[in-house]
């Protein structure tokens, strides 16, 4: 199998090579300006380069024992692709799955949780929840630090952050005693409402290191400042986990980058779609998890700033999962706190959380490769279990044997057999037959087009259902969105989306193959600091106010410097709010630099407006209060070129036909095949219709109609 | 469209009606201002057809509601007259007999109209902040020392709020702006419902709901009398024994199973309670529901079809069949034991498949905290605490620790809790040794110290059981540790009732563990081992598993 895939490689490393020119023509003999992206994910690395706006990229096989060889293999490639000496790249920015990985499959440093005693077991107990109601045999996924492994030492700090009890000298001497003798690579420390107060953490840190200086150390005061004391001491205790690993593979690359005559800085994108120096990365590095999803999201949001659109939806949809952000306003949504590594159907709770600033996406378990069954209400089920790549659908015919949604969408015309990722896989329609009837049809009495569509439908339903709900909770309406779409399976089943979801509009660019790559190049410096720390309005404290405020912009300054040669940052600074009693508090972003004693009916009156916006209406008469705040400090993006708008020309006639399912109709229906390499600027296909490209196919439906934008975008809306 | 075209349409449509239900609750849990809803999950959420039936409810945190609100919309309907139900209509209740069973849980229904027609009803229920009265606690005698009793009438007659109510509820309970605020917010979450189910029929092109209701509840009714078919047919009795209020309480079951339905013979069981421990049927009948369906049907979705093969029998009078005016206000902590007491009975019928006991009953925590001088001018603060022991072991696995079972509520942060007022929590971890020993361990129970901030004390409302009835195990599997309400300076408190803590006094909980499951011989070595060494079990209990110390 192995050698096989080695084959594939070669053959997809040749193949994907692409050269797009995005946007700017404007190449003159001027200095010339050379970034490189480079994503790292399970199965591929991503390579995009971008000379002076055209972009050059490659996909190699991902190396598992030492990351960096696949950079070099394909950064050099890339280059020599682009004709530019090595030495000539200006910048590399890089995002990695290696630090979610670590989590996911446990492989981590061995490490030490020093908390406050009373709390050895916050870790363990979580939230006190099942995650499933109804299966008596659940597992809690275990505590990422085993109990053996975590020490308390004599402390307390109260809410208001106000010392309650010093500092134990004795108990911080035995637990640093007690490190020593344990071998520990790393060590955690968490303290009930360090968030408030981190002067205790860094104490028992100074102590640690005093003793014990080669180990290393992470306190949740610095890598996490969030009220609630499980999210924050897991977080805490992943990014300890996780640090000489991903320390050690950093400093390799960076030298051996410069081994080959690579001389630019390296950076590293974070979880928030920002990006930082690596030695901010080395200190922090569960900030890298989720980074290459978040890439995709940034992707989103460059197309989404050339094509002038405000509210977006994206919507990437692979081989496992697939993941929908909201991007307003070209900024992809964040959230303060996310949840990795779940381990009972992408199930809510089954996972550890980690509260730092992410962009926030729902992920759910519908990809290409899901598999489709039937339940004890002898209704079809996609998912979340995957057949992945290996052994992959029935179709590719490399052993397996379940139906997937890829096989649905052979059966239902969506694919071409002959043509599936540039006819490197040939796909066996009669063995995706046989799979549906034998799972499906023989079950519950359908026919192997009928269990197709069943399986489709399903799908698609459940991820409409989750984008409903997502938009809903931010207080939006999912029909005002447009969506943009890419990863392998998302054009397939974005038409019918739409149709769920009574979107009008879908995009789907060019270059989606390496989305996250490309993302990482239009990726702002940028840093978010997130505190929680609770204000009333009835007795806001605006001097205390602008103190915190201050020091969370001086710390988010503090790493986007050095990568500030774009000019004056952009500070954007959000209050977490609710009405006091409340449990779920709104984003309400603050215009005002300063704050004063005007301030407080300021807050007030915005807060209600976003509170209205969200729910219909404010409520008269309570106490309203901040409980976190956020300070996000970013270069600002270079202007880009608007893509410039195209007349709709013709309707393109196919040069040939194949039948495909009309799920609206519940009929095959004769639709129009169209490479995307052929159809230019302005060229208009209408659906039914598939337009065929290496890494994806786009389906429309009957109700939808492309127009090929100048940039190569498709551009998809209901006639 | 062929028939397995229009089936497949079918599912489309009934997992959209479960998606407007989630959608439904989370409106709720993001908008409630109740601690239990919003940090909790203690709610929940359905749509009914036009005779009330219960199409599609939301899992959430709470069994106890499973058939006790899917009951509750037929009695609106009963109560405001059809001919009185108009667009614009939101009712409302906290009939304990007619709502979810006790006064804390408000019942709001909506009819939803589309083009001018009834197409059916949107309900839910949270627990509310207080009711008035005595507050949540067990001490009343009579169901009207335990707070505002509103029977089902219009909170909204066309688009009108019934201000007469509000302004009677406002007099009448503490926090009047968090519990007016949850009576707005439940109007809105069952608007949310209303406004995707008309989306919905719109984009399907529907008129009602009676196509897909129909399927649903066919569906519902034929997978799980399937079920049942394939179950062995008899009948089993299990019983326990509890704490009580102020004399233990006998809790009796007989299971029968027979192919059209499974019945709950509860007789046998304590007669009712001075105090409100007492559980209205409706209540009972929601948790027995809930653990059997937890062993022989999971995945089929509640509804009135999947609920309907499921009935309770009770002798009227007793303690789990109470009748007003009996207290009810904490009828949780029984409730909770009901799943044990089934669980125990279909052990015998399917062995093998049912865990050992469990904690169960939720440590729920109400705390006023005061000042103790009035010129320290410091604000008192009602503080709620959701706490679980250990749950019992299962045949393949361990039970888990300090994790709730049968309800499936959250604990709050301490972090949040002590932001909410003036009490330090000192210590919430793992109860060491707490688990029965067996092939597989019961879940170790929780260790919870509290005191009220420097110039405060506090008064609590105990309602905690297992104290002398630890959780058995099963199949020679050793019971888990009893649980135990002290003081810091050892002295002894109830497991019920009002009690105070003065400052500078913290209160000690020590939480049940789970019963153990199989012979403690037959747990491996490396297990013993592994529990000696994190510290789950002392050395000496090793001893139990006949391993010396698990020296493996």
């Amino acid at each position: 199998m192995r050698q096989r895939f080695g084959r594939r490689s070669r053959q997809m490393g040749f193949d994907a090579e692409r050269c797009l020119n995005v946007g700017n023509d404007m190449v003159s003999n001027a200095p010339r300006n050379c970034r490189v992206g480079v994503d790292i994910g399970g199965t591929f690395t991503d390579i995009a380069l971008d000379l002076d706006g055209v972009l050059h990229s490659t996909k190699v096989l991902t190396d598992y024992a030492a990351p960096e060889r696949a950079i070099l293999k394909g950064v050099a490639s890339v280059a020599e692709m682009a004709g530019i000496a090595l030495s000539e790249i200006d910048l590399l920015i890089h995002g990695t799955t290696l630090a979610t990985n670590a989590l996911i499959e446990r492989r981590g440093a061995r490490t030490a949780f020093v908390t406050t005693e009373g709390f050895r077991d916050t870790l363990e107990m979580r939230t006190e929840n099942r995650f499933e109601q109804y299966d008596l045999n659940i597992a809690l996924p275990p505590a990422l630090i085993a109990r053996a492994d975590r020490f308390t030492v004599r402390e307390r700090m109260n809410a208001a952050g106000k010392v309650l009890l010093a500092l134990d000298d004795a108990s911080v001497e035995a637990v640093v005693s007690a490190i020593a003798a344990g071998g520990y690579e790393s060590v955690a420390i968490g303290f009930i409402h360090a968030y408030a107060n981190g002067a205790h953490e860094a104490a028992v840190r100074d102590a640690i290191l005093e003793r014990l200086p080669h180990l290393s150390v992470s306190i949740s005061s610095e890598v996490s400042p969030q009220m609630r004391e499980f999210e924050r001491f897991n977080t805490v205790c992943a990014n300890a986990y996780v640090k000489p690993a991903i320390k050690s593979y950093l400093d390799r690359l960076v030298i051996s980058l410069k081994d080959i005559g690579v001389r630019c800085p390296v950076f590293m994108i974070h979880s928030g779609g920002g990006i930082v120096s690596v030695e901010s990365a080395s200190e922090f590095p569960v900030r890298l998890v989720e980074s290459g999803p978040a890439g995709g999201a940034i992707f989103a949001a460059d197309i989404a700033r050339r094509h002038g659109l405000d509210t977006v939806l994206s919507f990437d949809m692979g081989g496992t999962t697939a993941k929908i952000c909201l991007i307003e306003n070209q900024v992809p949504k964040t959230a303060k706190t996310f949840e990795v590594a779940r381990t009972y159907r992408f199930r809510k709770g089954s996972g550890m959380p980690i509260s730092i600033p992410v962009v926030e996406m729902v992920e759910i378990g519908a990809g290409g490769g899901s598999i489709a069954s039937v339940d004890g209400m002898r209704q079809i089920r996609v998912g979340p279990h995957s057949a992945a790549s290996e052994p992959g659908p029935a179709c590719y015919q490399r052993g397996g044997k379940n139906p997937t949604v890829t096989d649905a969408d052979l059966i239902l015309g969506k694919l071409d057999p002959n043509n599936f990722a540039g006819g490197a896989i040939p796909l066996s329609a009669a063995a995706s037959r046989q799979a549906m009837v034998d799972d499906i049809g023989t079950v519950i009495g359908l026919d192997p087009d009928a269990a197709a569509y069943g399986t489709c439908e399903m799908v698609d339903e459940n991820m409409a259902n989750a984008g409903r709900v997502h938009t809903v909770e931010n207080g939006k309406n999912i029909a005002d969105f447009t969506m943009i779409t890419f990863g392998g399976a998302g054009p397939l089943h974005a038409a019918r989306l739409c149709e769920k979801m009574g979107i009008s509009t879908f995009l789907v660019p060019a270059g989606a193959g390496v989305g996250s790559a490309i993302g990482f190049l239009r990726a702002p410096f940028g840093y978010e600091s997130v505190r929680s720390a609770v204000f009333n309005l009835s007795n806001f404290d605006f001097a205390e106010a602008n103190r915190l405020v201050d020091a969370m912009q001086a710390e988010a300054l503090g790493f986007v410097e050095g990568g500030l040669d774009r000019g004056a940052p952009v500070i954007e600074r959000t209050l977490f709010m609710r009405y006091a009693g409340q449990g779920w508090d709104i984003p309400v972003p603050l215009d005002a630099k300063k704050f004063d004693t005007d301030s407080t009916r300021m807050l007030a009156a915005q807060f209600e407006t976003e509170y209205e916006r969200f729910f219909g209406r404010a409520i008269e008469g309570l106490d309203i209060e901040i409980v976190s705040w956020s300070v996000k400090a970013s270069s600002p993006l270079p202007p880009v070129d608007r893509v410039a708008a195209v007349d709709e020309g013709s309707v393109v006639t196919p040069a040939k036909t194949r039948r495909l399912f009309e799920a609206s109709q519940g009929a095959f229906l004769d639709a129009g095949i169209h490479e995307r390499d052929g159809l230019k600027p302005g060229d208009v296909v209408k659906g039914p219709a598939i337009v065929v490209e290496r890494e994806t196919s786009t389906m429309l439906t009957a109700a939808f109609k492309a127009i090929v934008q100048s940039d190569g975008c498709l551009l998809v809306t209901r006639t | 469209m062929n028939q397995s075209m229009i089936d497949i349409h079918m599912q489309v449509m009934w997992n959209r009606l479960i998606s407007v239900v989630e959608e439904q609750a989370q409106t709720l849990i993001r908008t409630a201002f109740s601690t239990s809803v919003r940090e909790a999950g203690d709610l929940s959420a359905g749509v009914f057809d036009l005779e009330g039936r219960m199409l599609a409810q939301a899992v959430t945190g709470t069994p106890g509601h499973v058939n006790a609100m899917a009951e509750s919309v037929a009695h609106f309907i009963r109560d405001i007259g059809p001919d009185n139900i108009f667009e614009g209509d939101v009712y409302i209740t906290n009939d304990p007999w007619k709502g979810t069973g006790h006064l804390h849980d408000i019942t709001v229904v909506t009819p939803s109209f589309h083009h001018g027609k009834l197409v059916g009803y949107f309900a839910s229920t949270p627990h509310v902040v207080d009711v008035g009265g005595r507050g949540f606690g067990p001490d009343a005698r009579e169901v009207y020392e335990e707070g505002l009793f509103i029977p089902i009438m219009k909170f909204f007659e066309r688009g009108d709020l019934n201000r007469t109510l509000i302004h009677i509820v406002r007099n009448n309970v503490r926090e009047n702006d968090k519990v007016v605020g949850d009576f707005h917010a439940l109007a809105a979450c069952n608007e949310t419902g209303h406004r995707r189910l008309i989306d919905m029929l719109t984009e399907f092109n529907l008129e009602d709901l009676s196509m897909i209701g129909g399927f649903i509840l066919k569906h519902s009714r034929e997978a799980t009398l399937e079920r049942l078919r394939n179950l062995p047919h008899g009948s089993w009795s299990y019983s326990l024994d509890l704490d009580g209020y102020d004399e233990p309480v006998h809790l009796a079951a007989k299971l029968t199973i027979g192919p059209e339905g499974v019945l709950v013979d509860f007789d046998g069981t304590s007669g009712m309670s001075k105090f409100g421990i007492n559980v209205p049927l409706v209540y009972a009948k929601a948790y027995a529901c809930y653990g059997i369906k937890c062993v022989v049907a999971p995945e089929i979705p509640n509804n009135a079809a999947s609920l309907a093969p499921f009935d309770v029998a009770a002798p009227e009078g007793c303690i789990l069949n109470a009748k007003r005016p009996a207290p009810v206000a904490v009828r949780h902590v029984l409730g909770h034991f009901v799943p044990d007491l089934v669980l125990g009975a279909l052990h015998q019928a399917l062995p093998g498949q049912v865990p050992a006991e469990g904690a169960s009953a939720l440590w729920n925590l109400h705390m006023s905290v005061r000042p103790v001088a009035d010129q320290i001018g410091g604000k008192g603060a009602e503080i709620l605490m959701f706490n679980s022991g250990g749950s019992g072991a299962r045949t393949a696995l361990d039970g888990l620790n300090a994790t709730a079972f049968p309800s499936g509520v959250h604990t709050m942060p301490i972090e949040a809790t002590e932001n909410v007022g003036p009490v330090i929590i000192w210590r919430k971890e793992l109860r060491e040794g707490s688990g029965g020993a067996g092939a597989h361990r019961g879940g170790l129970g929780q260790m919870i110290e509290i005191e009220a901030a420097e110039g405060y004390s506090f008064r609590f409302s105990a309602m905690f059981d297992r104290l002398n009835h630890p959780a058995r195990g099963r199949d020679g599997g050793l019971d888990g540790a009893p649980g135990g309400v002290a003081l810091d300076d050892g002295t002894a408190l109830k497991g019920k009732g009002l009690q105070f803590v003065p400052e500078g006094r913290r209160l000690v909980l020590s939480l049940p563990g789970g019963g153990g499951y199989g012979t403690p011989a037959d747990r491996p070595a490396d297990a013993v081992a592994h529990d000696v060494k994190h510290g789950y079990i002392t050395e000496e209990q090793a001893a139990l598993y006949g391993k010396a110390g698990g020296k493996a």
